[in-house]
């Protein structure tokens, strides 16, 4: 292993505390007994309790909650569906405006995803509310699905897929059978990312709610629009840790299987 | 079977997708009202063949041409285009040698770095914003540090200008420039450099001729990534800039939610997007590329 | 081995199990398989061999039922297939990368197929047992694929794909996977359960030696046509084509002008040297261009003329390859012709009668090699 230099350790180091510095510095004052978020007073958790009384706060994370999880099962459902229709189903009519519709919303503005979202619910009457930022949030992240699955589909060896064909499944059936559990870490991990795509959007929540919905990013940037404020840096913190801790389990259990799988591969490898 | 398995995401896709930019096309087209909806004309399919003919001898292009002769837009056009050029070339100085470090490290430690690069960007945006908002303010903790240890005698100002956005944009988008690059220095082939070297290259030469023209793609992809959502940013010039900080996202979102100018809003988003196609066939076209080399 | 007693092709009366009949398939522009014929016997091994894109892995693609012909019929067991789907075919095939499931045990691989004909829970488990006891698998039931050896994983496939009893069992490079050693102690483990299970194999493979051991008879295929279908000995012995010849082992090709004499056929291949006798070619023209076929080890060398020969050229030694048991000698005719002559090592290499740049005779009998036509 070749020793590393000084300026890649300079490098990373900074890197690293610029990245996660203001996020520490954020955290640290989560605690601070003052009113005033610059100065240090002393520690304390009654931010955390006036945050648990906050009724505005608790029913705007139930909504986003609601939304997120509904809109990324549909999103997994339907970026599903258009990975294999990317991947598998050859050529067809539109093929052409379907992969254009499958990445243009990833790179397009969310300001413009969510007024033309907004002025399709308005010109079709529609109440605005949970169910519109639901079809909102299940476009966008859909597409980010389908390019997770489809990146997984396209290493795929299909003739495991001809395989159970030729072992009497029927194409529903192989895909069932072989296809889906196979992909299924693609198909976690698209619905993950659609997820937190959903818990993470204002923008385009911000276009497409009505009056009866706020969702948590809607609160949170009423709020802190006014300036920074302590409930908001114990509401962030909470949600660092709950992300943190989400990350670093699941790429744990990621790296132990890895490590399980290659230990298995080179015992196989010497009893043969 | 398949045509069921194309049709449920095409109609969905075309239904909220393709549609909605056409209602969009269409009242950019349309004139401003005090109604509801605030603009006219609406089409009424149900007064027959007469109706629609004058719905469309109604639309015409004033909208666009308001948006040529008010300076507030081009300038926001061209100031949007100005920040993400200079952020995306900021990334690119902070990114670089992060991922060229994480590609030097030991391989055990790669995986952690990997993590750790990935990990803020599935924390919330918003967040990462604001966490920013305590640092730059006027008695924020930057300003504080910097008078302790008697740098400055009076507070920076920088919270609310353009620079406190082009922190924001760097600090929010770098995971997009280091993963890219990452994954090109990454696959460099460390004989590669001994070669070089070998050949008389000094240390710092073999960089130049070897390592960055090997490592172009992943800088171009990540220059993509962070440029061509840079330029519809709306989150980061309301938190971190000022007044005077002019970028289309903002605009379009205060034409919409404050003057109620849907027609004018429209417009702005119309012509937003054909200033995005540019970079994004761009964008499009080289990752074709890459993925036609790799095979 | 049986193989005398074995051959049904040579019997007008029996019935092939499997029949193409004018197939030609094509890809777009690109023509895999162009008019084919030919006909597949019960319990036969027959070994489908040719380059890479020579058309034999879509011939066996067609048969698995995962692709079409464009024109003609493939009959199985009288019966016209192309209608079939392939999971509704008593045909089934041994993957190329073996396509185990990765999520499944070696048991549940192997009772995949069956599961789906919902066959009784004991009546599976007993075949599984059976097929595990065949393949020698029976202590990696429960193990999954990436916890095997290369070689074990072949043996699932080939347990996996037989479990169902098909009419028909494909082999796709069935051991391309493997290193050489075991690759030939494999290729026995194939007869031997071919034998004892009396399926149809068909096998694709790109590797002649392995075609030559494994099979019945050798479909010897170029640009989606067969050029030859027969046994292994006649297909080194007599190869109907140079393409033959050269593609099965090594070749000496010499081309030249017919001559017939007799009752035998005479080329003139060079100015000044004697011509190349042998056995007659059916309807060979005086003047006719031929080619002249002959192996390397049939063909002697010596330092003295020998007496008794049908065909004797001089030459000089231009280069000498030594592969330990034997030895390939370049020799040099006199109009520029190479020949490739081999020997047995019997005696110690210092104690070679000769060297680079020695003056030798090469000599070989009458039906040492073939005349072709092309």
């Amino acid at each position: 292993m070749r020793q590393m230099s000084w300026f890649n350790v300079t490098s990373l180091t900074l890197g690293f505390v610029f990245l996660y510095l203001p996020m520490v510095i954020l955290i640290i004052f989560s605690f601070n007994e003052s009113k005033l978020v610059t100065v240090w007073a002393g520690f304390s958790t009654k931010w955390y309790g006036e945050l648990i009384n906050n009724r505005a706060f608790l029913d705007a994370a139930w909504v986003t909650l609601k939304v997120a999880f509904i809109s990324s099962t549909l999103a997994t459902v339907l970026g599903t569906m258009a990975a294999i229709v990317m991947v598998r189903a050859g050529r067809f009519r539109g093929r052409t405006l379907f992969s254009g519709m499958i990445y243009a919303p990833m790179v397009m503005p969310e300001v413009i995803t969510g007024l033309s979202l907004l002025l399709l619910f308005i010109s079709l009457g529609m109440d605005r509310g949970v169910f519109t930022i639901v079809l909102a949030h299940t476009t966008f992240s859909m597409c980010y699905v389908s390019v997770v699955v489809s990146s997984r589909l396209v290493s795929f060896d299909q003739s495991l897929e001809e395989a159970a064909l030729d072992l009497g499944c029927t194409p529903v059936e192989a895909f069932r059978l072989v296809t889906l559990p196979i992909i299924a870490p693609a198909v976690i991990s698209g619905w993950l990312l659609a997820f937190t795509l959903s818990l993470d959007d204002l923008v385009i929540a911000s276009f497409t709610s009505g009056p009866s919905a706020t969702t948590l990013p809607m609160k949170i940037w009423s709020s802190v629009r006014l300036g920074v404020s302590p409930e908001i840096n114990a509401l962030s913190t909470i949600m660092i840790l709950v992300v943190t801790i989400g990350v670093v389990t699941a790429s744990l259990i990621n790296k132990r299987n890895v490590v399980r799988q290659r230990r298995d591969e080179a015992a196989a490898a010497k009893s043969a | 079977m398949r045509r069921l398995l194309i049709a449920i995401p095409y109609v969905w896709l075309l239904a909220l997708f393709i549609v909605p930019f056409l209602i969009v096309f269409k009242i950019s087209l349309s004139d401003t009202a005090i109604a509801i909806p605030p603009y006219t004309p609406t089409l009424d399919i149900s007064a027959g063949l007469g109706a629609i003919r004058e719905f469309f001898a109604a639309l015409d292009w004033e909208n666009y041409i308001w948006l040529t002769e008010d300076d507030l837009y081009w300038k926001a056009y061209l100031s949007s285009l100005k920040i993400a050029l200079i952020s995306t070339f900021l990334t690119l100085l902070v990114g670089y040698p992060i991922a060229y470090g994480m590609a030097r490290a030991p391989e055990e430690w790669r995986a952690m770095l990997f993590i750790m690069v990935i990990l803020p960007f599935w924390t919330s945006f918003l967040i990462r914003v604001y966490a920013w908002m305590g640092i730059l303010s006027q008695e924020g903790y930057l300003n504080q540090f910097l008078l302790s240890i008697g740098v400055i005698s009076e507070p920076l100002v920088i919270l609310n200008t353009n620079i406190a956005v082009y922190i924001g944009i760097v600090y929010t988008y770098l995971p997009f420039m280091i993963l890219p690059i990452y994954a090109a220095l990454e696959k460099l082939d460390i004989s590669l450099l001994e070669a070089a070297e070998d050949l008389g290259c000094s240390r710092f030469s073999a960089f130049w001729l070897i390592t960055v023209p090997l490592s172009k793609q992943g800088i171009i992809a990540g220059s993509f990534l962070v440029f061509i959502p840079t330029i519809g940013e709306f989150v980061i010039p309301s938190l971190l800039g000022g007044s005077r900080t002019l970028m289309i996202g903002k605009v379009l979102w205060e034409e919409f939610f404050s003057n109620r100018d849907w027609p004018v809003a429209s417009a702005v988003a119309v012509v937003l997007l054909l200033i995005l196609i540019i970079p994004i066939v761009l964008f499009q076209r080289n990752e074709q590329k890459q993925r036609e080399a790799g095979r | 081995m049986a193989l005398d007693a074995f051959a049904p092709w040579e019997d007008p009366t029996a019935k092939p199990l499997i029949q193409f009949q004018n197939v030609t398939k094509r890809f777009g522009d690109f023509t895999a398989i162009d008019n084919l014929n030919v006909d597949i016997f019960e319990r036969e091994f027959f070994a489908l061999l040719g380059p890479s894109g020579c058309g034999k892995t879509t011939m066996m693609r067609m048969l698995a039922g995962f692709e079409t012909p464009t024109e003609g019929s493939i009959l199985l067991a009288g019966q016209d297939i192309a209608p079939v789907p392939p999971n509704k075919r008593a045909v089934n095939m041994m993957f190329q990368s073996y396509a185990l499931f990765p999520h499944l045990s070696i048991w549940e691989n192997i009772a995949f197929g069956l599961r789906r004909d919902r066959m009784p829970k004991d009546q599976i488990a007993a075949r599984v047992e059976e097929m595990l006891r065949l393949t020698r698998l029976d202590k990696f039931a429960r193990r999954k694929p990436h916890q095997i050896s290369g070689g074990q994983r072949q043996r699932v496939a080939l347990a996996r794909s037989l479990a169902k009893a098909p009419k028909l069992l494909l082999l796709d490079e069935p051991l391309g996977a493997l290193d050489k050693k075991l690759r030939q102690e494999t290729q026995f483990e194939l007869m031997d359960i071919q034998e004892k299970t009396g399926t149809t194999f068909v096998i694709v493979t790109h590797d002649q030696e392995e075609a030559m051991t494994v099979a019945s008879r050798v479909a010897v295929m170029d640009h989606g046509k067969i050029i030859q279908v027969a046994t292994p000995d006649v297909i080194y012995e007599a190869p109907n084509s140079t393409y033959v010849a050269d593609f099965i082992g090594e070749v000496n090709l010499i081309t030249g002008k017919a001559d017939p004499k007799g009752d035998v056929l005479q080329m003139h291949w060079a100015e000044a040297q004697p011509a190349i006798v042998g056995a007659p070619l059916e309807g060979a023209q005086a003047g006719q261009d031929l080619h002249y076929a002959i192996r390397p080890e049939k063909v002697s060398i010596s330092t003295e003329k020998p007496v008794e020969a049908a065909n004797a050229v001089q030459g000089k030694v231009l280069d000498i390859a030594y592969l330990g048991n034997i030895s390939t000698y370049h020799v040099e005719l006199a109009g520029g012709q190479i020949i490739k002559a081999q020997a047995a090592n019997n005696r110690r290499i210092s104690r070679r009668a000769f060297t680079w740049e020695d003056d030798v005779w090469l000599s070989w009998t009458a039906t040492a090699g073939v005349f072709l036509e092309r």
